[in-house]
């Protein structure tokens, strides 16, 4: 019933997040980007099993987060990396593999 | 409701106790404690050995409380009364409609083999404390000992032949780890795998018994008892209920005898024994003694029922196991007589005292049978004990009585006392413990009608009164020679190869000492043995009348009916159980058990009767030991001291007795024959067959798709790897090239850049769905 509510905050969640990947240069914002585009598909998949009357959605976002956090540990440690190789954060600096 | 369940209510108030409802623990923490010392076994102080001890003197102290608590339970009963054993039993998995169980079966048999295998394991391992010490494998020496105990313990407390197969199995895996423990020798190696395979051979009947029985009882068992048809009980109370079909049962006995014959060295499979004295000699001890051979000879006693009646054990004529057991007897007491390694005579013996106990079960005596599985252990025990002993302190570790031994009992009184003690109790000499058990055998062999093999066990009561008295009379008397006369080091190499004997590096520190007594922990066990082999049979001594037969009361189990009376009483039937024997007034005797079809309810065990004692009987197999004594005597005296002309060396003079020495010497050349003749023709054909079929078929196949696959490889090389595949190659990869120096732009090396691409790609995707969808 009220689906389309949910659907539109996750719309607007994820444009902000996609936005925050494409447009930021801090590399630990990008990261907090990501976590807005996850964030935004879990809320779809509870929005639908909601509407389905059926729990495997609440499954899924379980597992998500799960995985969300590992990806954070990990993406971070990358940034931590970067940061004492380079002195800096900012992703323009990383253009070494241009072609 | 069935009849179990009935019996249970009715039969609530016999006595039980902790250590009886939880019997199942005995076998289990040997087996805890085997995966221990493997696991951290190396970084104890002890090497792991301490755990072995630890867990043995567990286990004895839990079959102790046991056997007492049984004990109680057999005296608050009513003589004849059916005493139920305790039986737990717990689903272990279950797969295609088979339920394989775990449990535990408490009853006298059990009980009283449990405690003769922890007690001999736990003295066995105190002894190994010494006896192995600096060996190269120590930790895993007392790890498998363990696990065989566990094994044996565990095959001992089975309530269903799944569970007893299990520890079965695992006796013969760990004898053979035992058996090679020395394997860096070749002679080792190749008795571990003999003893293996010739297991192996007799394990087949023992899993197609198990099979036959399973597939016969089961109907039979679930309906009547709510029981498996693995379950011993209802295989037992199947097998009397006089529902089998004849043949079936009889396949089914002689098939299970064949695993028998494997597992307790009857002929014709006796041979892996004297073989497996290879290993160390603490493990030559616990396998002769309780553990191993015994097994065979329990299967028969736990499975009474069906061998009662599938072989017929009290109809007129031999059967199957009074003739193998009195065909052992003979055979492998003749062949003690030509031995000179001293472990090699005692597995004869043990092989012929094993022989007694078939003899005894085939002809119905079955409790005189147990109580030779009791005391034997004692005495066999403490006599390999004992020559582990002379080995260890005086023959510089060999075991050869004509070269290395002789004089002894002077440097070795504690073993030497110990000795005698046990041969006298291994020849049934009043009032050692082999009276009381071996005379009892011979005498009901003789009162249930099988005259002939009463006459076979008198013979070879004369002929192990003599070689035991050949055997002491090489080792304790007489001039010391070889290594017990102080030359030690170099009577010890020279037949290295030939004599089995333990070699273990670590010990050249009493080469220079001479031979001496041994130490504490090797005669402390000896003492108590012979202690025990001295005084075990009184504890069913039939001469001194009825009250003495203790064993009798707590081992025999009671042949009673066990009735379940319907009557109408509600809605349904109930069944009311009546226990204890049926009613003398009623026109059958006081039981039916094995004789008759029960009309109602079962039987577990067949009705025995017991021989009268007499003293005139007891007399004459006294005489004939006592003769056999003397004879040998002399004869050792004149031959190996005097070296009388008129009788040493007769076998090389005269022709028919060398001959027939030979014949002894080869072991009636059953070797040869399972070597040479049945392993050669089973095997060298199939190797034949192997090679041909290699050289011929494979290899002309193989060669001519050889041929076929070069020719064919030349002609696509020619044309389709050089002209097709190389110019597509060569196209691609001007295409990739100029691809790639147009797509060159995209690869900024921004991340950003990276991800816009990456979702407006994903928002393409989406729009392409969206509009497909719709």
């Amino acid at each position: 019933v009220f689906v389309n509510q949910f659907l539109f905050l996750a719309a607007v969640l994820f444009c902000i997040g996609v936005y925050g990947v494409v447009a930021r240069k801090n590399a630990v914002l990008m990261l907090m980007s990501t976590e807005l585009i996850l964030n935004s598909v879990n809320i779809n998949l509870l929005a639908f099993a909601m509407r389905n009357g059926s729990t495997d959605g609440h499954t899924f976002a379980l597992y998500i987060i799960a995985v969300a956090a590992a990806e954070v540990g990990v993406g971070l440690g990358l940034v931590l990396l970067v940061y004492r190789n380079k002195k800096s954060i900012s992703v323009d600096e990383l253009s070494e593999m241009r072609g | 409701m069935n009849i179990l369940a009935a019996e249970s209510e009715v039969l609530a108030p016999l006595a039980t106790g902790w250590f009886m409802d939880n019997a199942w623990l005995i076998p289990v923490v040997p087996t805890v404690a085997f995966a221990l010392i493997i696991l951290i076994g190396k970084r104890l102080p002890m090497k792991g050995s301490e755990l072995g001890v630890f867990s043995m003197v567990i286990s004895l102290v839990l079959s102790a409380g046991t056997a007492y608590q049984w004990i109680q339970r057999v005296n608050g009963t009513s003589e004849g009364q059916f005493v139920s054993p305790v039986v737990r039993s717990w689903s272990w998995w279950q797969s295609g409609g088979f339920d394989f169980g775990i449990g535990q079966h408490v009853d006298g048999l059990s009980v009283v083999v449990l405690f003769v295998v922890a007690f001999i394991s736990t003295l066995v391992q105190v002894y190994s404390l010494e006896y192995l010490r600096g060996d190269r494998r120590y930790t895993h020496f007392f790890a498998a000992l363990t696990l065989f105990s566990g094994g044996m313990l565990a095959m001992v407390l089975a309530d269903n032949m799944i569970l007893f197969l299990l520890g079965w199995e695992i006796m013969g895996l760990c004898s053979f780890i035992l058996i090679g423990h020395w394997w860096e020798e070749d002679a080792n190696s190749r008795a571990a795998l003999k003893a293996f395979f010739t297991l192996r051979t007799g394990d087949m009947g023992l899993l197609v018994g198990i099979s036959m029985l399973y597939f016969a009882a089961n109907d039979w068992t679930q309906a009547n008892l709510g029981l498996s048809g693995f379950s011993i009980r209802g295989i037992s109370a199947w097998a009397l209920s006089g529902e089998p079909n004849s043949s079936v049962i009889t396949i089914a006995a002689v098939a299970l005898f064949i695993a028998s014959i494997g597992k307790s060295g009857q002929f014709p499979l006796h041979t892996w024994l004297p073989d497996a004295m290879a290993g160390p000699t603490p493990v030559s001890s616990l396998l002769h003694s309780s553990t191993m051979v015994v097994a065979g000879v329990f299967l028969v006693a736990r499975l009474y029922p069906v061998f009662f009646v599938g072989l017929d054990i009290l109809g007129s004529g031999g059967n199957l196991i009074v003739i193998i057991g009195g065909i052992t007897i003979v055979i492998s007491a003749a062949l003690a007589f030509v031995q000179d390694d001293i472990k090699r005579v005692l597995a004869y013996s043990t092989v012929s005292q094993l022989g007694y106990m078939m003899l005894g079960l085939g002809a119905g005596a079955w409790l005189p049978a147990v109580f030779h599985i009791f005391t034997h252990a004692f005495f066999k025990a403490c006599l390999f004990l004992g020559a582990g002993s002379i080995s260890h302190s005086a023959s510089h570790h060999s075991f050869d009585m004509k070269k290395d031994m002789g004089g002894l009992r002077k440097v070795m009184p504690i073993t030497f006392a110990t000795w005698i003690v046990s041969t006298l109790a291994l020849c049934g000499v009043f009032p050692f413990s082999g009276f009381f058990s071996k005379d009892e055998i011979i005498d009901n062999v003789g009162h249930n009608g099988y005259n002939t093999f009463m006459i076979i066990g008198l013979v070879g009561a004369f002929m192990t009164a003599a070689y035991m008295t050949r055997a002491t009379y090489l080792t304790f008397f007489g001039e010391p020679r070889g290594a017990s006369a102080g030359h030690a080091a170099h009577s010890h190499d020279p037949h290295g190869a030939s004599a089995p004997h333990d070699s273990h590096a670590a010990h050249v520190s009493h080469g220079a000492t001479g031979p001496h007594e041994s130490g504490l922990l090797i005669t402390v066990p000896l003492i108590i043995l012979s202690v025990l082999a001295l005084g075990s049979g009184f504890l069913n001594a039939t001469p001194f009348g009825e009250s003495w037969e203790r064993m009798k009361l707590w081992v025999e189990p009671r042949a009673s009916v066990v009735i379940a009376d319907s009557y109408p009483g509600g809605p349904g039937e109930s069944l009311k159980l009546a226990s204890g024997a049926v009613p003398a007034e009623e026109s059958h005797s006081k039981s039916v058990c094995g004789s008759a079809t029960p009309e109602k309810g079962v039987c577990y065990a067949p009705q025995l009767n017991h021989a009268p004692f007499k003293w005139s009987k007891a007399l004459i197999s006294l005489l004939i030991v006592l003769a056999g004594m003397a004879i040998s005597w002399v004869l050792s005296i004149l031959v190996f001291t005097e070296r009388d002309p008129r009788v040493a060396g007769l076998t090389s003079r005269i022709k028919v007795l060398g001959l027939g020495h030979k014949f002894l010497v080869d072991k009636y050349y059953l070797d040869h024959l399972y070597e040479n003749v049945v392993v050669r023709s089973v095997a060298y054909p199939i190797s034949q067959a192997a090679y041909w079929f290699n050289q011929n078929v494979l290899d002309g196949v193989l060669h001519t798709v050889a041929r076929f696959a070069k020719r064919l490889s030349a002609w696509v090389y020619k044309n389709i790897d050089q002209r097709v595949v190389d110019t597509t190659v060569n196209n691609s990869a001007v295409l990739t090239k100029s691809v790639g120096t147009a797509a060159q732009p995209t690869q900024s090396g921004r991340v950003s850049q990276y991800g816009a691409l990456l979702f407006s790609a994903a928002a393409i995707a989406a729009l392409v769905l969206v509009i497909i969808n719709t």
